[in-house]
């Protein structure tokens, strides 16, 4: 059963969206599918016709550029796998709540894993 | 090369179902895709339910709530209907996975695959569930109760699937609770999950159904429990007395998340607490 995530890693060239896990524990392959959180290792691709599919390489290319440089600012950064999978997931609340409280931060993220240990910081970004 | 059916009706679901048994039903994938490749490469046939809006939604009926078999988790935690009446339900489904798992993993996901560690399962039992399954012959009705009968097996017959799950208003002044443990808050596996619901007449536990997972092949109502409570008064013994009769009667076993033991015990605790905490 094809997998979204291998059709935009390796059909599309798309290499933003990381496998972590594989298995839906980590939050690495988050990307939109009709601007809702999902995790592409666990998509099948017959799912995907007639959907919008918006990956890390979209939302940057877009609206969420000043979003990413704070990212960059404030050293959200260490191995970075994570990274795509935690900008993703965090742009879609802002998108829901340009307002956040820490709380709903941390929900929205907890999906989203990181073995660097910098998954502390990233609800104040 | 895997083929999806991708029907666009009920009706089209169930005659497909009808003339190829062995169909995997499909929704939200987040059970099936984690199998292994091995497993989805034997799987060579699969119908897509997403597309079928009959088992969509949620709907008040008389005398309750109907959840669509491929309601996602995250619009039951939505729903008003369901966190005003069954805000259990709505609490289970803030704790499967995460928020890209609750975007996609369906209640009738959750029961079908018939994990025992399903987070929604013991509130469906607790709550004294109904299932409507939907096959080539028509619609009939399995009480939860009695829809799981072993390790990840169910009432379902071939060319089944369940199309949606009716559960009926607790009487006005029902208590109803629900608690899982597992390793984290989000995105873990439990290592036992507890729900109950029922009511307090003049002072006394009148009705309760006390429901569990993790800790046995399926998930499972704690009957010796219920029944040494009924009639008494809640308060520390009753409690006590639930929590012991839970731990007795249950069979956990050993996994790369828990142990027998600790289940055991920590659901001994969970059920002593929460029935602790039952309005008197």
């Amino acid at each position: 059963m094809e997998r979204l995530l291998d059709v935009l890693r390796e059909g599309l060239g798309l290499t933003g969206t990381k496998e972590g896990c594989g298995e839906g524990e980590c939050g690495a392959c988050t990307v939109l599918i009709d601007g809702e959180p999902t995790l592409s290792c666990l998509v099948p691709l017959f799912q995907c016709e007639g959907r919008r599919i918006e990956t890390v390489e979209g939302i940057a290319a877009g609206p969420a550029r000043d979003f990413l440089e704070r990212f960059v600012a404030t050293g959200g950064v260490q191995c970075g796998a994570c990274t795509p999978g935690i900008v993703i997931t965090a742009w879609a609340l802002l998108q829901r709540n340009p307002a956040p409280s820490r709380e709903e931060a941390r929900e929205a993220l907890a999906g989203n894993l990181c073995r660097c240990t910098g998954i502390c910081g990233e609800p104040d970004r | 090369m895997i083929a999806a059916v991708r029907p666009r009706s009920l009706d089209e679901a169930v005659r497909h179902l009808g003339e190829d048994p062995a169909l995997v039903p499909t929704a939200g994938c987040t059970d099936l895709m984690v199998r292994g490749p091995e497993a989805l490469h034997r799987m060579d046939r699969v119908i897509d339910l997403l597309g079928v809006p009959e088992l969509r939604g949620i709907r008040e009926v008389e005398g309750g709530i109907e959840i669509g078999s491929t309601t996602s988790f995250s619009e039951i935690r939505r729903s008003a209907a369901v966190r005003a009446a069954f805000p259990i339900l709505a609490e289970a489904a803030t704790m499967v996975g995460g928020w890209q798992i609750q975007n996609r993993a369906t209640l009738g996901g959750n029961m079908a695959n018939a994990s025992p560690a399903g987070d929604s399962l013991p509130v469906l039992l607790a709550l004294d569930a109904v299932v409507v399954v939907a096959g080539a012959q028509g619609l009939r009705e399995i009480p939860y109760a009695d829809f799981h009968i072993g390790y990840r097996r169910t009432a379902l017959r071939p060319g089944e699937i369940v199309a949606r799950v009716r559960l009926p208003y607790l009487p006005a002044g029902a208590f109803q609770a629900f608690r899982k443990v597992g390793t984290r808050e989000a995105q873990a596996i439990s290592k036992v999950v507890v729900a109950l619901a029922g009511r307090i007449e003049e002072g006394r536990i009148a009705e309760l159904r006390l429901a569990a997972g993790s800790v046995a092949a399926m998930p499972v109502r704690l009957r010796a429990a219920e029944e040494a409570v009924r009639g008494q008064a809640p308060g520390p013994e009753t409690a006590d007395l639930a929590g012991r009769e839970a731990a007795r009667e249950v069979t956990p076993i050993d996994d790369v998340r828990s142990t027998a033991d600790y289940r055991r015990f920590a659901l001994e605790r969970v059920v002593r607490r929460m029935v602790m905490g039952i309005a008197g």
